[in-house]
C-alpha cells in the first residue's frame, strides 16, 4: 500500500507498532499489582520436620529366633521399622486453623514427616494451641502448647517443633 | 468464500503488519528469528551484568541496586534491557504460537516442530522464573516461595523445599544452585530443545531482517531509559510482602496459589499443555502422498535437495548402476507433500517429451508435472478473447478459479513453488498472452520456501532458472492470501491492461515489418 515513497509514514506507522509493543511490555512487566496480604494481615506459618515414633515397639528375639539367623545378622532386638503417622492440630483463638494426619513418607513408612502451613491471621494479640500426636501406642496427643501470642502486620509467625525443646516460636 | 475467523483475524493482523514494515520486515514472518534477536540480546545483558552481581544471599541485592542506580548509564540500562527483552521473547513465542495455530500450520507433518515447540515455552518462563529469584528482593522471596510449594506438590521431591524459605533457614548453597541454573543449565538445555525444534526444518534463519533488529532494539533502549526495571525492598524471609508489581509474562501462575491448592495448579499448567500438545491431532490432518523419485530421470543434481524446506530429501550414492555418481532419496515420514522439489527439478522442461508421457525426476502422485502440462494446454485452448490470461496459484491462497473468465483461466497448485518455471515459457509460447502466479503473501508460504524459490528463480538467482527468453512484461507475481481477492483482482486489471498495451506494441512492430 505504501510504496518506497511514503517512507516517513512507513517508518511513523513502525514507530507506533513498536510503541505498542514496548507498552504492552511496560505495563504487564509490573501490572496489575497484586495484595498479598492486607494492611492488618499477618502470616503463621509451621514449619519443621518430625519423625513420628515407632509404631510397634522393638521385640527381643529368642536364642531360636537368633540361631536361625545368619551369624553376621543376629541382633538382640528386631525393629519393625514403621513410624507412627503424625496428627496436628493447631486452634487460633479456639477456631481450628490446621488439623491434619501426615502419614510417615517412604517405602517402609518410615521417613521424617514433613510439615508445613502457612495462612494469614489478623494482625494483633492471639491465643495460640497447637497438639501433636506422633505416637500410635499412646492414647492422645504426646505434645501440646498453649501461647497467648501478638503478631504485628505483616510480620510471619513462625512455629517450629525442636524434639528436646517441644514447639518454639520464632 | 468462508475462511475460519481465528485465521481471519490473524490475516488482519498481518495485513496491518505490511502496511507499517513491508513484506519484508513483517515481524509476523519472523518471529522464531526475532525470538533469537531478543535471546541475543538477554545474553549479552547477562553477561555484563553477571559482572559486578554479586551471587549470595547477603550480597545479591546490593549488587542489583548498584547496578540499578550507582551505574544506571550502563549496567542498568543492561538490566532493564534483560528483564524487557525476557518479556518480549514471551510475546514474540506466543504471537509465533497463534501463527501456526491461525494459519493451520501445526498439523500433519508440522506435529514435530509443534510438540517440540510447546516445552520450549515454559522452560522459557522457567528460565525467567530463576531470573527473578536472583535480585533477591520481596518478589524473589515470594517468587522463591511459590516455585517450592510447587515442587514440594510433585512426588518426585521430598516435600521438604519450602521448609528453605523460612526465617534463618536459607543458604547461599542454595541461592548459588538457582543462579547455576539460571545462568547455565537452563539455557543450555533450552538451546538443546531449539535445536530440536527445527530440526525438521531446513535453511534455518535464525538472524531477523536488519531494519526489524534495529527497531526492536531502539524500542527496548528506549523503553529501558524511559522506565528502568527496579527491584522491590530487600528479600525479609520473616515478613510477608504486602503488595507486588509482578511481571505477569513469567509469574502469572503465582497468584493462582492464594486461590487454588498447588495440586490444582498443576493440573490446570498439565492440562494447558497437554492440550497445546494434542492439538495437531484435534483433528488430525492426513498430508497428501509424498513425492516419488524416479531414478530413469534423476541425474542426481541435487536441486530439490537443496529447495526442500524440510529436510525431507537427502543426497545418496547411486544405487541403479547410472553413470552418475549420486541419487537423491524422500523421507516420507519429514514430506510435507508440497511438491516445491518437482519445480525445482530440471527434468520437470514441458518442452521435454512432448508427445509422449512427462516424466521428471522427481513428482508429486497426486499432480504431476505431466498433469500441470496438460492443464496448462487446456486451459490456453479454453481461453478466448484479446488478452489471455493464465493464471498460476497455490491451494494455500487465493483459489484462483474465482477468478475465471473467457480470458482468464486459472490452474491450482499444491505450492507456487511446484511451478516449473519453463512451464510459464510453454504457456507463453502456447498462446497465452500473460501468466500470473500468485501463492501466499510475499514471505508467508505456507510451504516456508515455496513463493521465494518462484521469484528468485524467476529472477534467475536460484537454479533451474526463466529463460531469457521468456518476456518478462508478460510474466506477473502477486503474493496473496484467500482474504486478499480485490487486491489480486486489482494487480490482475493492471495486468490485463498492460497486455493489452503490449499486444497493440507488437502488431504495430509486425505491420512495421510487413
Amino acid at each position: 500500500m505504501f510504496g518506497h515513497q511514503n517512507k516517513p509514514l512507513r517508518y511513523l506507522l513502525q514507530a507506533f507498532n513498536y510503541t505498542i509493543f514496548m507498552a504492552l511490555i511496560w505495563y504487564f512487566a509490573t501490572s496489575p499489582s497484586i495484595r498479598i496480604l492486607a494492611e492488618d494481615e499477618a502470616v503463621i506459618t509451621l514449619a519443621f520436620g518430625h519423625v513420628g515414633e515407632l509404631r510397634e515397639p522393638c521385640r527381643k528375639l529368642s536364642y531360636e529366633e537368633l540361631a536361625k539367623l545368619p551369624p553376621n545378622m543376629r541382633k538382640p532386638e528386631d525393629c519393625p521399622r514403621e513410624r507412627s503417622p503424625v496428627v496436628i492440630e493447631a486452634s487460633l483463638d479456639g477456631n481450628t486453623i490446621y488439623n491434619k494426619s501426615l502419614q510417615p513418607p517412604g517405602l517402609f513408612r518410615d521417613g521424617s514427616v514433613n510439615v508445613y502451613f502457612s495462612g494469614k491471621i489478623p494482625a494483633g494479640n492471639h491465643h495460640l494451641e497447637i497438639k501433636m500426636d506422633d505416637s500410635v501406642r499412646n492414647e492422645g496427643f504426646d505434645h501440646t502448647f498453649e501461647q497467648d501470642i501478638n503478631v504485628k502486620p505483616a510480620r510471619i509467625l513462625l512455629v517450629n517443633f525442636d524434639s528436646q525443646k517441644g514447639f518454639v516460636i520464632q | 468464500m468462508l475462511v475460519n475467523p481465528i485465521k481471519r483475524a490473524y490475516l488482519a493482523l498481518e495485513s496491518w503488519f505490511n502496511i507499517s514494515f513491508g513484506t519484508e520486515w513483517n515481524p509476523l514472518y519472523h518471529l522464531g528469528t526475532l525470538s533469537f534477536f531478543l535471546f541475543w540480546i538477554i545474553l549479552v545483558s547477562g553477561i555484563y551484568l553477571f559482572i559486578p552481581f554479586h551471587g549470595s544471599l547477603a550480597g545479591a541485592y546490593e549488587s542489583v541496586e548498584y547496578i540499578t542506580h550507582d551505574q544506571w548509564y550502563a549496567a542498568g540500562v543492561m538490566r532493564s534491557l534483560h528483564r524487557y527483552a525476557s518479556d518480549a521473547v514471551v510475546i514474540t513465542v506466543l504471537l509465533h504460537m497463534f501463527k501456526e495455530f491461525a494459519s493451520d500450520r501445526h498439523r500433519g507433518f508440522r506435529w514435530f516442530s509443534w510438540v517440540t515447540g510447546v516445552p520450549n515455552l515454559w522452560m522459557i518462563v522457567a528460565l525467567g522464573i530463576t531470573g527473578y529469584w536472583l535480585v533477591w528482593d520481596e518478589l524473589a522471596q515470594y517468587v522463591a516461595i511459590g516455585s517450592a510449594r510447587l515442587m514440594d506438590a510433585l512426588p518426585l521431591f521430598p516435600g521438604t523445599m519450602t521448609r528453605n524459605f523460612v526465617a534463618g533457614e536459607m543458604t547461599d548453597r542454595f541461592f548459588i544452585l538457582i543462579e547455576f541454573l539460571h545462568l547455565l543449565g537452563q539455557p543450555i538445555i533450552l538451546v538443546f530443545m531449539l535445536w530440536i525444534h527445527v530440526k525438521r526444518i531446513s535453511n534455518v534463519e535464525i538472524n531477523p531482517p536488519r531494519g526489524l533488529a534495529v527497531g526492536t532494539f531502539i524500542a527496548l533502549l528506549a523503553l529501558s531509559l524511559f522506565k528502568p526495571a527496579l527491584s522491590h525492598a530487600p528479600a525479609d524471609l520473616s515478613t510477608v510482602p504486602q503488595e507486588l508489581n509482578i511481571d505477569w509474562f513469567y509469574l502469572n501462575v503465582y497468584p493462582l496459589l492464594d486461590y487454588w491448592t498447588e495440586g490444582q495448579t498443576w493440573i490446570l499448567t498439565i492440562s494447558i499443555t497437554l492440550l497445546l500438545m494434542i492439538l495437531p491431532w484435534l483433528p488430525p490432518k492426513k498430508d497428501g502422498p509424498k513425492a516419488v523419485v524416479d531414478l530413469d530421470h534423476c541425474n542426481g543434481c541435487g536441486l530439490c535437495f537443496e529447495d526442500c524446506p524440510f529436510d525431507a530429501i537427502s543426497v545418496q550414492a547411486r544405487t541403479d548402476g547410472a553413470r552418475f555418481d549420486e541419487e537423491v532419496v524422500v523421507h516420507p515420514e519429514m514430506c510435507a507433500a508440497c511438491g516445491i522439489c518437482a519445480g525445482s527439478c530440471p527434468s520437470s522442461n514441458p518442452f521435454r517429451s512432448s508427445k509422449t508421457e512427462l516424466k521428471t525426476g522427481i513428482d508429486m502422485p497426486q499432480l504431476t508435472v505431466d498433469e500441470m502440462r496438460t492443464k496448462t494446454g487446456e486451459a490456453i485452448t479454453a481461453l478466448d478473447g484479446d488478452t489471455k490470461i493464465l493464471i498460476f496459484g497455490c491451494e494455500h491462497g487465493l483459489n484462483v478459479n474465482r477468478l475465471d473468465r473467457n480470458d482468464t483461466k486459472g490452474i491450482r497448485l499444491i505450492c507456487s513453488g511446484m511451478l516449473p518455471p519453463t512451464l510459464v515459457e510453454y504457456a507463453l509460447k502456447k498462446g497465452a498472452d500473460g501468466v500470473m502466479v500468485t501463492g501466499c503473501r510475499h514471505n508467508d508460504c505456507f510451504y516456508r520456501f515455496g513463493n521465494r524459490w518462484l521469484k528468485m528463480r524467476f529472477a534467475g538467482d536460484r537454479k533451474p532458472i526463466l529463460r531469457g527468453r521468456a518476456d518478462r512484461n508478460r510474466i506477473c507475481v502477486h503474493g496473496g492470501s484467500e482474504t486478499d481477492k480485490k487486491e489480486i483482482e486489482k494487480d490482475l486489471n493492471a495486468f490485463r491492461a498492460e497486455l493489452v498495451k503490449l499486444n497493440q506494441a507488437d502488431v504495430t512492430s509486425s505491420d512495421k515489418l510487413n
